[in-house]
């Protein structure tokens, strides 16, 4: 069996194949997953915020999506990744409350999406798949051996991207 | 720069803490009267968490939870949201309905239910923290989620996260006869409101 490492929300961790990392019940929270084709180096980062630049107390990178996608890609390239094969797939995003007035608070997991694929674009990592949006939560799993993501919900099934 | 949670003094603490107990009392007294019943309730607890920790207070972020939310104006702004356990949901709307349905499922007639049961709690914690400040507030029609604790929760903390890195939760048991139900309960002030809640409470 291969190791399980959790990461908690405004937290990163990263594997060697074949660890497998995961993340439990993304909301409106963006799961991240970096992951080089060629060494199977993998990482993921939960973030809460779309950008630290907003916000007064930023302490803490993985809590953004712009510090803490390249704080993960540091850390990735750090343990031998190689830059050019990176690619990326991500999860999360949901608007777990619906309410009439949408303002920018509730709609906080789209623009999470929004400012991850921003910040994968300048950075050149190709997103090849996502599963975001909706209303509801999804625990998540990226199996460094094969890439694979698993995207688990409460009453709407299981699926790999 | 606004006050965040993470500033807290005891004192200030204290005073939240107060309202909590006064609002949940309140809050006992209404459901009492709503299901012609006796509620008693516990002395709430009041904690300040880091956002890590919180799930782990309903049993984990993967644990399926019922989370009630509500925004807040007048004159100051931010959300409320109540979390009860599905074993406690269930139990408020057998109360309420007078019935012993032991079915774990939540249908239409018991969101219904909760979200009226929620208009209770978070307005009698509501009208109580306006009574102690003279405050006006308003809150909006409850929405509600069923869903992982961690996504339901990633609301209320990624709130608390503009302004720092702790959520505060009063965790309130009410009970009637054997029955026990947990609630949990976040007051979200947004950035600038925060202090103008405590000034007006005298604490800052």
């Amino acid at each position: 069996m291969a190791e399980i490492i959790k990461v908690g929300m405004a937290d990163s961790n990263t594997t060697y194949s074949p660890g497998v990392l995961t993340t439990l019940g993304l909301g409106s929270c963006v799961g991240i997953c970096l992951y080089d084709t060629s060494t199977k180096i993998s990482g993921l980062v939960h973030i809460m915020l779309p950008d630290s630049k907003q916000i007064k107390n930023n302490v803490n990178q993985s809590k953004f999506a712009d510090t803490g996608i390249i704080k993960l890609l540091e850390d990735i390239i750090k343990m031998g990744a190689k830059r050019s094969k990176i690619t990326s797939k991500i999860a999360g995003g949901s608007q777990m409350f619906n309410f009439n007035d949408s303002s920018d608070i509730m709609r906080i997991g789209l623009r999470n999406v929004a400012a991850t694929k921003d910040i994968l674009k300048q950075l050149n990592i190709p997103l090849i798949a996502e599963d975001t949006g909706g209303n509801y939560g999804r625990t998540i799993e990226l199996y460094s051996e094969t890439g694979i993501l698993l995207i688990k919900t409460i009453g709407r099934g299981t699926k790999q991207i | 720069m606004g006050i965040s949670i993470d500033d807290l003094n005891s004192l200030q603490i204290d005073v939240l803490k107060e309202i909590g107990n006064i609002g949940a009392g309140n809050a006992a007294t209404a459901l009492s009267k709503m299901i012609s019943k006796k509620v008693n309730m516990n002395v709430p607890t009041v904690n300040i968490l880091e956002f890590k920790n919180v799930a782990e207070l309903v049993g984990g972020p993967e644990a399926e939870v019922v989370g009630i939310y509500f925004k807040v104006n007048g004159d100051i702004t931010g959300s409320i949201m109540i979390l009860l356990d599905k074993k406690s949901a269930k139990m408020l709307t057998n109360l309420l309905m007078y019935r012993n349905d032991e079915g774990e499922e939540l249908d239409e007639m018991d969101i219904s239910a909760l979200q009226e049961i929620g208009n209770i709690l978070s307005g009698s914690y509501l009208s109580s923290l306006s009574t102690l400040t003279n405050l006006n507030l308003t809150m909006s029609i409850p929405s509600l989620a069923i869903d992982m604790a961690g996504a339901i929760l990633s609301v209320p903390v990624i709130l608390f996260g503009q302004v720092g890195d702790k959520v505060m939760l009063i965790e309130t048991v009410f009970i009637e006869g054997t029955e026990q139900v947990r609630s949990n309960f976040f007051l979200i002030p947004d950035e600038d409101s925060f202090e103008t809640l405590l000034k007006s409470l005298g604490v800052v």
